[in-house]
C-alpha cells in the first residue's frame, strides 16, 4: 500500500506540474498540444545531465543540475511553439502535433549519436541513470521520497498565487479570456501570450524528468513520454484550468497510472486475474470517460486557440 | 516575364511552391544534423536519404526496392487520406494510428483465424476503423470532448487492445511476438493482378497500390464535385451557419471521422494482408504510419491529389534513412527531417502571404501598375486556406 502511496504521488506530482503548465498557456490564449514533446525535451535534458556528471558530484549538484537543464530544455522547446503561434500566427494543433514528433525524433536521434560516440558498437537510444537518481530520493520508512514531490507542491502553490494574486496572473488570464479588451488597456498580448508559453515549458519540461525518473533508472527515447502530455491535458480540462482543482484531478489520475505498476503487489487486484494491458489501458480510458462528462461545460479561455491579430477588432 | 507572374499567382501552383520550400528546409536542417554527428559522410547520407531506391546497385534491386516503397505508400496515404478529409472538415484526425491499429486488428485476425478472403478482411477493417473514428466523432458532437485529445488516448487504448487480441492463440504462435504469416491460398492476401512482375516480382507489390491512388481521386471527387462534400466542408468551416442552413452538424462530424476512421482501417489493411510485414504483439508504441500521415497530408498542400505525392516523398525518405551507415547515423534522422518538415508546413500561411506581398510589390514597382486586383487575389488565397 505504501508503494501504491508513493507511485500515485510521484505520477500525480508529473501530471499535476504539466497540467499546470498547460493551464498557464491557455489562460495566455495558446492551446499547447506540444507538451508531449516539451517533456520529452526535458527529461533528454536531465537524463543527459545526470548521465554527463562525473561519478563524486554531491547530491545538492546533482539536483540543482538535472533540474535547471530540465527546464531550460523545455523553455528552449516551448519557443517553437511560441515562434510559430504567437508571431507567425500558424495552426496550434498542427504546430503543436509536429512538437511533439520532433521532439521525439530529435531525442532518439541525439542519444543514439551521443552513445555511438562513446561506444561505436552501442546502438541503443537509452540512457541509464541508476547512480544520479539516487540524489533524488529519501527513504521514510518503506516511502520512497523523492525532492520532485516537494518541488511540485512548491510549484503548484506558486501557481495559484501567480495566477490569482499578482498583476501577471490577471493580466494573463486577460489576454486568453479577452485579448482585444486587454489590448486596449495597454497589455501587451503577444509579450503576454510569449510569457504564458515559456512558463508551460519551465513546468512541461521540469514535469518530464520527473516522469521519467519515477520507478525506472534508464529511459528509451523511442518511447516519447507515451502520451502523457496528453494525459495531462485531461488532467488540465478535468480540473477546468484551476490550479486547485488540478491538483486533485492529478491525484486520481496519478493513481490509475500507479496502480499498473504495483497491482501485483496488492492482494486483491492480483487475485482477479486482470490481464496487465487492462492496467496500462486504464488512465486513458479513465480520461476519456471523465472529459466525456466535464468537456461539455467546461470553462475553457474564450480566446484560447485564436491567434491574435492587433487588426482584427 | 508576364506569364510567369500569373503563374505564382496561381494558387495551386504557391501550394506545390510552398510544399518545396518544406521539404528544402527540412533537408537542409537534416543535412545540418548530419554535419554536426560526422561531417565525412553526411553528405553521402541525405543523398541516400533522397534517392531511396536509386541508389541500389542492379536494375532488379531497384525496382524491388521501388517496390517495397510503393507497398508502403499505399498505406500511408490512406492515412494522409483521412487525416486531409478530417482535415477540410476542420477536424484534426490525430486519432488516425488508432483507426489504423483496429484495421489492423481485425483485419488480420478475420484474415488468421477465419481464413476470409481479402476482400472481406479489408471491410471488416473498413468498418472496426471507422467504429473508433465515430467513439472521437460522437465523443466532440455531443460532449465537446476536443477530438485531438481523445484521439490520442484511443490511439493508446487501440493499442494494447490489438495487442491482446491478436495475441491469443488463434492468431499468434506462442514461440514469437508476432502473428502467424497469412498462407497463399484461399484469396486471403490482396491479390497482385501480374502488378509484381513490374517490380522484379516483388511479392508484396499488389492492387493495393492503384486502389489508395483511386481513394485518393473518390475523396478529391466526393469533397470537391458532390453535395455530400459540400456540406461537410461547411461545417468546417462555420459549424453554426452550417446549422443554419438546415445541416445536421452533429451527424456530420460523426460521420465525417467514421469515414476518415474507414480509410486509416483500410491503410493498415493494404499493409497487413499483402504480408509485408506481421503485426508485433509486443509493441509498446504508437504506429508511426497515422503520424507520417499527418506529414504527407500537409505537404500535399491539403489536397487529395497532392497527398498522393508527399505520401510517396515521405515514405521514400524513411526507407531511405533506413538505407544510411547506420554504424554512424541514426535512421531515425528520417524522422525528424519529417517532422521539421510537418512544423514547417505550419508557416505555409505565412509563405504564401510572403509571396504574394512579394507580386503586389513587384507590381507596384514594376511597369504594371495597372495590375490593381492583386491585394484581392492575396486576400482571397489567405481566406481559402482557412
Amino acid at each position: 500500500m505504501v508503494l501504491l502511496l508513493q507511485y500515485t504521488i510521484i505520477f500525480a506530482s508529473v501530471l499535476c506540474l504539466v497540467a499546470l503548465g498547460g493551464c498557464f498557456s491557455e489562460h495566455s490564449g495558446v492551446i499547447n498540444l506540444g507538451l508531449e514533446g516539451i517533456m520529452v525535451m526535458g527529461a533528454l535534458g536531465g537524463a543527459v545531465t545526470m548521465f554527463m556528471l562525473p561519478a563524486g558530484t554531491s547530491k545538492f549538484v546533482i539536483i540543482i543540475a538535472t533540474t535547471l537543464a530540465a527546464i531550460l530544455l523545455g523553455m528552449l522547446f516551448s519557443c517553437l511553439l511560441a515562434v510559430a503561434c504567437i508571431n507567425f500566427k500558424a495552426d496550434q494543433t498542427l504546430i503543436g502535433t509536429a512538437m511533439n514528433l520532433l521532439a521525439t525524433a530529435a531525442a532518439t536521434v541525439f542519444v543514439r549519436a551521443m552513445n555511438t560516440s562513446i561506444n561505436p558498437d552501442n546502438v541503443s537510444t537509452s540512457i541509464q541513470y541508476i547512480g544520479p537518481k539516487k540524489a533524488f530520493l529519501k527513504y521514510i520508512g518503506g516511502f520512497e521520497f523523492n525532492w520532485f514531490m516537494l518541488m511540485a507542491v512548491v510549484l503548484l502553490v506558486v501557481s495559484y498565487i501567480l495566477l490569482y494574486k499578482t498583476r501577471f496572473g490577471l493580466r494573463l488570464m486577460a489576454c486568453g479570456e479577452n485579448p482585444q479588451a486587454a489590448d486596449s488597456v495597454g497589455i501587451n498580448v503577444y509579450k503576454m501570450r510569449w510569457a504564458g508559453v515559456l512558463i508551460s515549458g519551465f513546468l512541461g519540461g521540469l514535469g518530464g524528468i520527473v516522469y521519467i525518473t519515477a520507478g525506472v533508472s534508464e529511459w528509451k527515447f523511442e518511447m516519447g513520454v507515451a502520451g502523457f502530455g496528453f494525459l495531462a491535458l485531461a488532467v488540465m480540462i478535468f480540473g477546468q484550468w484551476k490550479p486547485t482543482n488540478i491538483a486533485l484531478a492529478a491525484l486520481l489520475f496519478g493513481l490509475f497510472r500507479a496502480l499498473s505498476n504495483v497491482y501485483t503487489g496488492i492482494p486483491f487486484l492480483a487475485a482477479m486475474n486482470i490481464p496487465s494491458t487492462v492496467y496500462n489501458m486504464l488512465p486513458y480510458i479513465i480520461s476519456l470517460i471523465v472529459l466525456a462528462f466535464t468537456s461539455k461545460n467546461s470553462r475553457a479561455p474564450k480566446a484560447e486557440g485564436i491567434p491574435y491579430d492587433k487588426g482584427m477588432r | 516575364m508576364k506569364e510567369k507572374k500569373s503563374l505564382l499567382k496561381n494558387p495551386s501552383f504557391q501550394s506545390i511552391l510552398t510544399s518545396l520550400i518544406c521539404i528544402v528546409l527540412g533537408l537542409l536542417i537534416g543535412y545540418i544534423v548530419l554535419l554536426m554527428i560526422n561531417p565525412a559522410g553526411a553528405g553521402d547520407a541525405i543523398k541516400t536519404i533522397l534517392l531511396n531506391f536509386l541508389t541500389r546497385s542492379s536494375s532488379a534491386a531497384r525496382a524491388k526496392a521501388l517496390g517495397n516503397t510503393l507497398a508502403k505508400t499505399a498505406p500511408l496515404l490512406m492515412c494522409a487520406l483521412s487525416i486531409c478529409f478530417c482535415y477540410k472538415v476542420g477536424l484534426f484526425n490525430i486519432g488516425a494510428p488508432g483507426q489504423y491499429e483496429a484495421g489492423a486488428c481485425i483485419g488480420l485476425y478475420a484474415a488468421i483465424a477465419w481464413h476470409t478472403p481479402w476482400f472481406v478482411s479489408l471491410i471488416l477493417a473498413a468498418i472496426a476503423g471507422a467504429v473508433v473514428g465515430s467513439i472521437s466523432g460522437a465523443l466532440k458532437a455531443y460532449r465537446n470532448v476536443n477530438e485531438v485529445i481523445s484521439g490520442i488516448m484511443l490511439n493508446w487504448i487501440i493499442l494494447y487492445l490489438t495487442n491482446t487480441i491478436l495475441g491469443g492463440k488463434k492468431t499468434k504462435d506462442i514461440a514469437s511476438p508476432y502473428t502467424m504469416k497469412l498462407g497463399s491460398a484461399g484469396h486471403v492476401k490482396i491479390p497482385s493482378a501480374g502488378l509484381n512482375t513490374l517490380f522484379a516480382n516483388n511479392k508484396t507489390v499488389t492492387i493495393a497500390i492503384p486502389l489508395a491512388i483511386l481513394f485518393a481521386i473518390l475523396i478529391w471527387v466526393i469533397l470537391s464535385k458532390t453535395k455530400f462534400g459540400y456540406e461537410l466542408r461547411a461545417t468546417g468551416f462555420n459549424k453554426e451557419a452550417a446549422k443554419y442552413a438546415g445541416m445536421k452538424e452533429k451527424q456530420n462530424i460523426i460521420v465525417t471521422l467514421a469515414i476518415g476512421g474507414a480509410l486509416a482501417g483500410i491503410g493498415a489493411a493494404f499493409l497487413f494482408l499483402t504480408g509485408y510485414q506481421e503485426w508485433s504483439t509486443t509493441q509498446n508504441s504508437v504506429p508511426a504510419m497515422g503520424f507520417n500521415g499527418i506529414a504527407a497530408t500537409f505537404l500535399g498542400g491539403l489536397h487529395p491529389i497532392g497527398t498522393i505525392f508527399a505520401s510517396f516523398f515521405i515514405q521514400s525518405i524513411t526507407d531511405g534513412g533506413a538505407l544510411i551507415n547506420k554504424s554512424v547515423y541514426p535512421s531515425q534522422i528520417s524522422d525528424l527531417i519529417s517532422s521539421i518538415i510537418i512544423y514547417l508546413c505550419g508557416f505555409v500561411l505565412f509563405f504564401k502571404f510572403a509571396i504574394n506581398n512579394w507580386i503586389s510589390k513587384k507590381d507596384k514597382g514594376g511597369p504594371n501598375v495597372n495590375d490593381v486586383p492583386v491585394k484581392d487575389d492575396a486576400a482571397k488565397a489567405e481566406g481559402g486556406e482557412k
